[in-house]
């Protein structure tokens, strides 16, 4: 495709100032991706690959390491060519559960997949299922008025699961097509509140076998290794199924999915690339690839112009 | 094995030169690598990385280390002096103003955790200081921020002063010091929307608020989980508003939480609060040196290598 080619020719060209692969080539590199958060040991095990490969095939010139660099890195994010698809379900009512740590985008990110799959001509409901933080089912219905879906509530305080309950019965009885739950945001570290988000899922499973069909784990692309621990913690909890990775929009290069991809294999399916519901997409590995490297990219086209 | 503390690491390649006599200076640089990967690890920025183990280094391939007994406690104690050093040694307080009320900004990127910072701030003035604070909404942006502010007041039993989502926030934050004059409130604590230190049109805008009110406190509310985008922010924030010092939020969780080094860094500035929870009265006053020991992780080895 255009986008492809496009992608390999403007590696290619970065790669091209550094002429030689030398020590100091593979130091940069590393530092391009410690600095944009790829995990410690992934980045480790990148470069000895890397140097082994350069050596094996007696590489010299940095134009013809360029591919393989980027071969390896989209690769690993994106093993079958199709991983950011969701799971959505053709007769019957699909469910997502939304979970992650404190204030990482997650509410939001549901308000923006609502208001896609509004667009795609379907029927949505939202369920207010952080019952705890202050505002927060406030915050639901102010998306819920904004993308015009139904938001199924309790009050403040009330038991979460209980609130997926009503939402299953309520989503089904407006014969919704897509179910979309948000949960309290929780640190991975406290056992009572992963437990009951394991009660939260259970839940969702009784009622609709199968169910929920995504447990997206919201990650904020700001964050450093710790994502790796939240990973983890959270697929054991609650089985995740796809990341949506927030707040690109920033400076900050959320590599630490890399390591996740390598070591726990959840593959990232959204992107959110700001706070409007328009601002989301399905995550796209060269692209992604592509900005760990944009400042590199960024600075090359200032010498040379 | 991911997030092993620098105490296990050095001691597993102390353990290696073990029985080969004196420490050679390969053995430091060998222990220097495992410094790096210790403070990379904890997020702590590469940039702020290189410089910080080539300065421990100059201190280890001095006397200190290479004629100790035990080597690898010895640089652990180096690079906990350094680090303690470099995370301000001191605790700091907030600001008071001569002539109250003491306007304070919380200003940061979304999500760090402003909001609930400004209630936990609130809190502790009246409860430690026996200070009367008010709680200014000038967040117009995110859905139901104000609700959210109202609530954490009614919470505290404190006052909120609001204006809606159609007021500007230097208009907001006008009216509160006022309201605060009024209300004989001695604290006026203002809650920013979210923003990226990139978005230029949402800085310019703090800092009109700024220039309206004057805080004696600008605080940068960061996320002690933010890997190594944290310089790029702090730098940019400190750039542009000029900040005071800085909140440390989610230190509840299991992160090393390096970014509070790239904050001290590239700022200068101290971290004044730890936020330890959600509720409203977990926050703690910001220890340097506990700081210092958790991004090495290496809380209790410490105090046994004091006594040593
Ligand atoms: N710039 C940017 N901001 C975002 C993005 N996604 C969410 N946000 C902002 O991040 C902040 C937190 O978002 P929420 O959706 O409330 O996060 P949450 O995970 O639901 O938070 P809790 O429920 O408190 O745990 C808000 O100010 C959002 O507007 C994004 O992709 N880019
Ligand atoms: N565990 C824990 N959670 C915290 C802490 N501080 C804030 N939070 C949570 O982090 C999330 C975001 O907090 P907010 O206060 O809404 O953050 P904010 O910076 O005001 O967010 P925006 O206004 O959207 O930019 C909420 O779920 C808070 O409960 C803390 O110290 N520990
Ligand atoms: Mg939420
Ligand atoms: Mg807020």
């Amino acid at each position: 495709t255009k986008t492809r080619d496009s992608f390999a020719e403007q590696m290619n060209e970065l790669f091209a100032q550094y002429r030689t692969v030398d020590e100091e080539f593979f130091e940069e590199l590393e530092e391009i991706l410690i600095g944009a958060d790829a995990g410690v040991s992934t980045v480790m095990e990148l470069i000895d690959e890397l140097k082994e490969e350069a050596r094996r095939r007696n590489i010299k010139d940095s134009r013809n390491i360029a591919p393989l660099i980027t071969e390896k890195l989209a690769d690993k994010l994106d093993r079958t060519g199709g991983d950011a698809s969701l799971n959505m379900q053709q007769d019957e009512m699909t469910v997502i559960l939304f979970v992650g740590v404190n204030g990482v985008g997650k509410t939001t990110t549901i308000g923006k997949m609502a208001h896609s799959f509004k667009e795609e001509g379907k029927k949505v409901v939202m369920a207010a299922g952080d019952t705890f933080r202050a505002g927060a089912i406030e915050q639901l219905d102010v998306w819920g008025e904004r993308v015009g879906v139904d938001v199924v509530k309790q009050q403040a305080g009330s038991d979460p699961a209980a609130v997926m309950y009503d939402a299953i019965q309520s989503a089904r009885s407006r014969n919704a097509d897509v179910l979309l739950c948000d949960t309290a945001g929780r640190l991975q570290n406290k056992v009572n509140l992963m437990k009951e988000l394991e009660k939260v899922k259970r839940v969702i499973s009784r009622e609709i076998p199968g169910a929920p069909h995504e447990v997206l784990l919201v990650l904020d692309a700001t964050t450093g290794q710790n994502a790796m621990s939240q990973a983890k913690t959270f697929q054991e909890a609650t089985d995740v199924s796809g990341i949506a990775l927030t707040k690109l929009d920033g400076t900050a290069k959320g590599g630490i999915v890399l390591a996740i991809r390598n070591e726990l294999d959840i593959p990232v399916k959204l992107v959110g690339l700001g706070e409007k519901m328009d601002d989301m997409q399905p995550f796209d590995a060269e692209q992604f690839v592509y900005g760990l490297f944009r400042e590199l990219v960024e600075e090359q086209a200032e010498e040379s112009s | 094995m991911a997030f092993e503390g620098l105490a296990e690491r050095l001691q597993s390649t102390f353990d290696k030169m073990k029985g080969r006599g004196k420490v050679s200076e390969a053995d430091v640089k060998e222990m220097m690598r495992e410094v790096r990967l210790a403070l990379l690890e904890a997020d702590v920025n590469f940039k702020v990385v290189k410089k910080f183990v080539n300065d421990v280094k100059e201190r280890a391939v001095g006397q200190e280390v290479m004629k100790s007994l035990t080597p690898g406690q010895q640089v652990i104690k180096v690079v906990n002096e350094e680090l303690t050093t470099l995370m301000g040694g001191e605790e700091s307080k907030i600001a008071a103003s001569r002539k109250p009320p003491t306007v304070v900004m919380l200003a940061g990127l979304q999500g760090a955790g402003k909001t609930t910072t400004v209630a936990k701030v609130a809190n502790h003035l009246r409860k430690h200081h026996n200070r009367k604070p008010l709680l200014a909404a000038a967040d117009i942006y995110r859905p139901a921020a104000i609700d959210q502010l109202e609530t954490l007041g009614k919470q505290l039993d404190m006052p909120v002063y609001s204006k809606g989502t159609e007021a500007s926030p230097v208009d907001i934050a006008k009216g509160a010091v006022e309201e605060a004059k009024e209300a004989n409130c001695d604290y006026v604590l203002i809650d920013t929307a979210g923003r990226l230190h990139v978005d230029e049109e949402l800085m310019d805008e703090l800092q009109q608020v700024r220039e309206a009110v004057q805080p004696e406190e600008i605080l940068l509310v960061i996320d002690s989980m933010t890997g190594q985008d944290a310089v790029n922010v702090a730098e940019s924030f400190h750039e542009q508003l000029g900040v005071t010092g800085a909140i440390l939020t989610k230190l509840d969780g299991d992160t090393r939480g390096g970014a509070a080094l790239s904050v001290r860094e590239v700022t200068g500035v101290p971290i004044k609060f730890a936020g330890t929870g959600e509720k409203i009265d977990e926050i703690d006053v910001f220890h340097p040196e506990r700081m210092a020991s958790r991004i090495l992780g290496m809380g209790d080895m410490l105090s046994l290598i004091e006594k040593a």
